[in-house]
């Protein structure tokens, strides 16, 4: 860390430092675009991997903290950067430096009404055109008459924003086109069977051919950051469930974490055994549930109903010891919710004899057919450097050859005592994509059998306070999900309540790179593109 | 399914007796008989789905449940040739007009389930400010279910009773459904519920 | 084999005993269409029934069981209720052409009952040509796919439309090329004459090689014409929402439903026809014992029988395979199975002039 600091240090020294267990930078906006440049391009530091933008208000002051990784090094870096104009607040934009960073900048435009300067698209980005107010900011009117259900059809509009400074200092905003003015464009969503829920895609076609896609979310977005705000820690658990309500487990797992860290609350190893055994079962589950949903939007049905045999019988594990199919509320702060079901360990048993033959099966039926590895093979191709760029992580991440499983390079609870390979692909096509999940089940099985005969003895929860308070701070903990890093930032200001609760899901970039990756192929390929980047709507839009 | 293996809601049955009381034409009344054996036999979904709940309807179509048995697994994704619409997740202000507008893309006779918490009244997203409380805010509900998901047994459940209620409809002559919802409740009110 | 010709020359005849000629005929005209439409609607809804079933086993679940005896009644159900489902105008489309849509599909498959061989005699009209107005009808029904998707004025369904344009023109190709390749081997266009030329042997085991080429090309083909699985692009469920028909709703939608079903029987009956000897039953030479009991199974349950395990074939083919994409598809048609087809039609018009088949 020393060396960063005196990197930073020499170059901007109007930086000031704030040591934790990641170091945290603050730079004054007008230096900021530069600190971004150097952090990205210097040798010595490359912090390539723009994990998050954290919108803030600290109600005297408003503005972002930016989370980077460097790939290359594995270190984390976290610069914030604030305005104190509650009126006009504006930001530079590092858009030009990040691909992802246009989409994250849009998220605090819309959360908090912060200007990025130099942001070629700076529309709301999960709220309508015509929202008023901007609800995370700490003033915001959350009375529903101001923001009445809409009864007419949203307003739509051809035209974004771009704003600039001028040689004065002034901001100036222009209108731009999204589209050319003669393009076909097709309307794909949000109620369509391809996009895996609500998601819109307005999509500009030339015959069959696309040009252009433009991304629209928001139709599921459910303000889980604000509701967060006026809950308790505990409280705030179950949305995690409702977020990717696949790798509920993880995500639950992850704020647990956060919190017990901030708390000082140390959990005993049976219940950290519980937890990752209940990840890995749930990543099992989300990948066949992957494969069948992906193999649908290909046209092979049957294929569904064969994966989701295999996730039912995990369900039914779920279901006798969390007592619930999908949204568990299982990991609490301090353990988990109850002690395992009697049977657990003889299901999980069985379960792992049958994921073998279920793959060979899948592999026979499906990923040998010609017109699979036709459709498959060479479709929307996302190189290393694009990846990383994108913030894509997760097995779409691991299949463009980017090592970036969390579970490896920030190994949390039990993982580095686990014997378990990273699956890696090169192609970075839809079938190595496809590919890398069929073999991560295949490790997250071998992790199970390590652990299935070795559940310690112990109490599974252990006694923690009943009201919770975190000390004042922040924190920001990411775990592996489903589908790739999940993180969680929590701010506490001493209260029972979280100040800020940022939720960094792997499924926006993911919808955000679908217009780079499918510019040039035809329709059909769009679903296969969307299929095997697997996003969930609700993730995305929280 | 014969009508009397399920005969457990005494707000449907209060309902029959009422529509039964006013007698009907023979001619007709069989008319009728075949029509809602027809309809109530084949009810076909729209495909749609906004979160969780819609995972237990994939679910409900898969072998264990397999609502294929009765007749309802030709989900639809055009609303032109779909019957009912199973709200399945919750609605927010920005997808409110596009289900109100899905809705009325449907052809009549056209049915809602209400399906899962937030479908029913905005669930655990209660305090939110961009989450419609219950799409009956929207569209005419039908039946209301219940669950953070629904279990697919309920989600099975809840279909059988929609096939039930359209088993008592008059295909000749006052369809009970063109009532306004308020009115209608205000007429029928329902034992133990109040408002 | 009881030859159907009898029963039909004995209703001409008592209907001609007591009515003028104009009379009788067109009095057997409304009975051969009343009859017609009755089978029709028959077939359609008991294919929509198997289909159901069959995708219901492949997919290791149970199927239609609630309504009726095993789910009988099902198709049924489903009828009576887009009968009097609303049926949706909309605004700014042709609205004469938006309703003429359907009803050119459905006549199309109308059509090309005409000539299929029922049985022994049992055949609406036999003329020289049979085989020719086959396929000059049954390519009427992309004219309504056309029109359906261009009149409902929404780009999804234009989209279909476009895409099955496309597909019809390519695999028509196909298709013509392999019936060729068979009537080349009959010597004849008439339905009754090919049928008739199997009498010893099908026309599959008798023209060997390359009659298996033409009736897998065939199969590829029809399956493509059928717009099923895995050529299903113009109404392509994940991509189109449901292609050409997306905005069509009640008993115009129940007609593009109940075309594709009884597309799919129009070409399992044609490969039938060319490929398993159509009402024949199944004769080897030699065998007279063995022929002689199968002459007991009527020609009616053989022709329906061959057709819908060839149903079964076609309809297999979808719950299996992904979709293909557009290129693809057309690739496939353009650089494979032309080529082959017309080398295929060169190997059998040599086969058929050194006669060197069975």
């Amino acid at each position: 860390m020393a060396d960063t600091q005196e990197i930073i240090a020499k170059l901007f020294p109007q930086a000031t430092f704030e040591e934790g267990d990641i170091l945290t930078v603050e730079i004054p906006d007008s230096q900021w675009h530069d600190l971004a440049e150097t952090l990205r391009d210097n040798g010595e530091l490359s912090f390539d991997f723009l994990m998050t933008i954290v919108g803030m208000d600290w109600v005297e002051k408003m503005g972002c903290i930016y989370y980077l990784t460097s790939t290359k090094y594995n270190k984390r870096i976290a610069v914030k950067v604030a305005t104190e104009d509650r009126v006009n607040p504006a930001l530079t934009s590092i858009a030009d430096l990040w691909h992802i960073a246009g989409i994250y900048e849009r998220e605090v435009y819309d959360f908090f009404g912060i200007i990025f300067i130099n942001n070629p698209d700076m529309r709301r980005l999960f709220l309508s055109i015509d929202w008023k107010g901007y609800p995370l900011r700490k003033d915001y009117d959350a009375s529903p008459e101001t923001n009445p259900v809409p009864e007419d059809n949203e307003r739509q509009s051809d035209f974004t924003q771009v704003y600039t400074r001028d040689a004065d200092g002034k901001i100036e905003c222009k209108e731009e086109r999204i589209f050319a003015e003669n393009d076909f464009v097709v309307n794909i969503g949000p109620q369509h069977p391809a996009t895996h829920g609500v998601l819109r895609f307005r999509t500009a076609v030339d015959g069959e051919t696309i040009k252009k896609i433009d991304v629209y979310m928001g139709y599921i977005h459910r303000g889980i950051e604000k509701i967060c705000e006026n809950l308790t820690y505990p409280q705030t658990l179950h949305f995690m469930d409702r977020l990717d309500y696949f790798s509920a487990h993880p995500y639950h797992h992850c704020l647990c974490m956060t919190i017990e860290e901030a708390a000082g609350i140390e959990i005993s190893r049976r219940a950290q055994v519980i937890r990752v055994m209940m990840d890995e079962l749930s990543r099992i589950a989300s990948h066949c549930l992957f494969i069948g949903t992906f193999c649908m939007d290909l046209g092979a049905t049957t294929m569904l109903f064969y994966a989701l045999r295999v996730r039912e019988q995990i369900l039914d594990i779920m279901d006798k010891t969390c007592g619930a199919r999908m949204t568990f509320n299982y990991e609490c702060i301090g353990g988990v919710m109850q002690d395992l079901a009697p049977d657990f360990v003889e299901d999980v048993k069985a379960l792992l004899k049958i994921i073998p033959q279920n793959l060979k099966e899948y592999d026979k039926l499906f990923t040998g057919n010609v017109i699979t590895k036709n459709r498959m093979e060479g479709v929307g191709v996302l190189g290393r450097e694009e990846a990383i760029s994108w913030g894509v992580t997760g097995p779409s991440g691991r299949a463009s050859g980017w090592a970036c499983d969390v579970r490896k390079t920030t190994p949390y609870s039990i993982y580095p005592e686990l014997d378990f390979e990273e699956v890696i692909r090169h192609e970075g096509d839809s079938m190595a994509r496809f590919k890398v999940r069929m073999g991560e089940i295949e490790q997250s099985a071998r992790i199970l059998e390590q652990l299935v005969d070795n559940i310690p003895e112990g109490e599974y929860c252990v006694k923690v306070p009943k009201v919770i308070k975190l000390p004042v701070g922040h924190w920001f903990r990411t775990v592996e999900g489903c589908r790739g890093t999940f993180g969680v930032y929590l701010e506490s200001d001493g209260t029972v309540n979280p100040y800020r609760l940022k939720l960094a899901t792997p499924s926006l970039p993911a919808a955000a790179v679908v217009d780079s990756l499918t510019r040039g192929d035809k329709i059909a390929d769009l679903i296969t593109i969307g299929g095997s980047l697997d996003y969930i709507v609700p993730d995305i839009d929280r | 399914m014969p009508y009397e293996a399920w005969k457990d809601n005494e707000y449907i049955e209060s309902l029959v007796k009422e529509l039964q009381d006013n007698g009907a034409n023979v001619v007709v009344g069989s008319f009728d008989k075949l029509i809602n054996w027809g309809r109530s036999n084949s009810i076909w979904p729209l495909t749609f789905a906004t979160s969780c709940c819609g995972i237990e309807f994939v679910s409900l179509g898969a072998a264990r449940y397999d609502m294929a048995r009765f007749g309802w697994e030709v989900a639809r994704s055009s609303p032109r040739q779909a019957d009912f619409i199973m709200v399945a997740g919750t609605i927010v202000h920005r997808m409110a007009p596009v289900l109100r507008r899905l809705y009325d893309q449907l052809a009549e006779p056209k049915y809602v389930i209400a399906c899962g918490a937030c479908a029913v009244s905005g669930g655990p997203f209660k305090k939110s400010y961009h989450v419609v409380m219950g799409v009956d805010k929207i569209i005419p509900v039908d039946v209301y279910l219940p669950g953070c998901p629904p279990r697919p047994e309920a989600m099975i459940y809840a279909i059988m009773q929609l096939s039930r209620k359209i088993k008592v409809e008059k295909f000749f002559g006052g369809v009970n459904r063109q009532e306004k919802q308020e009115e209608f409740l205000k007429n029928h009110p329902i034992p133990g519920v109040e408002d | 084999m009881f030859d159907f010709s009898l029963f039909t020359n004995w209703i001409h005849s008592f209907l001609s005993s007591f009515m003028p000629e104009w009379l009788t005929i067109t009095t057997e005209c409304v009975l051969i269409g009343v009859a017609l439409l009755l089978t029709y609607a028959l077939l359609a809804l008991f294919y929509i029934y198997f289909e159901r079933k069959v995708c219901a086993a492949f997919q290791c679940r149970l199927g239609p069981n609630r309504v009726g005896p095993m789910g009988l009644l099902q198709s049924f159900a489903d009828m009576f209720k887009m009968l009097i489902k609303e049926l949706i105008s909309l605004n700014h489309t042709d609205k004469f052409l938006f309703a003429l849509a359907p009803y050119l599909v459905i006549l199309a498959s109308m059509l090309a009952f005409a000539v299929l061989p029922w049985g022994n005699g049992l055949q609406i009209i036999d003329f020289n040509i049979g085989i020719f107005f086959l396929i000059a009808v049954s390519s009427i029904g992309v004219l309504g796919i056309l029109l359906a998707g261009w009149s409902s004025n929404n780009k999804f369904t234009l989209i279909g439309a476009l895409r099955s344009g496309a597909q019809m023109v390519s695999y028509e190709l196909s298709i013509g090329l392999s019936v060729l390749t068979m009537v080349v081997f009959a010597g004849s266009m008439s339905v009754g004459d090919i049928v008739n030329a199997q009498d010893n042997l099908w026309f599959i085991f008798s023209g060997h090689i390359p009659a298996i080429i033409a009736f897998i090309i065939y199969l590829i083909a029809g399956t493509a014409e059928t717009n099923r699985g895995p050529f299903d692009l113009p109404e392509a469920e994940s991509e189109l929402t449901a292609g050409y028909h997306t905005e069509y709703s009640g008993i115009h939608f129940g007609f593009f439903y109940l075309a594709e079903y009884l597309n799919l029987f129009i070409v399992s009956g044609v490969a039938t026809l060319l490929f398993f000897g159509g009402w024949m039953p199944l004769h080897f030479p030699g065998w007279d014992g063995f022929n002689a009991i199968m002459n007991y199974i009527p020609g009616v349950v053989w022709f329906i029988g061959k057709a819908i395990v060839i149903s079964f074939i076609i309809i297999w083919f979808k719950w299996t395979f992904p979709r293909l994409r557009i290129d693809q598809m057309l690739a496939l048609e353009w650089k494979y199975l032309l080529p082959i087809n017309l080398f295929n039609l060169v190997l059998m018009v040599l086969i058929v002039v050194y006669g060197i088949h069975l």
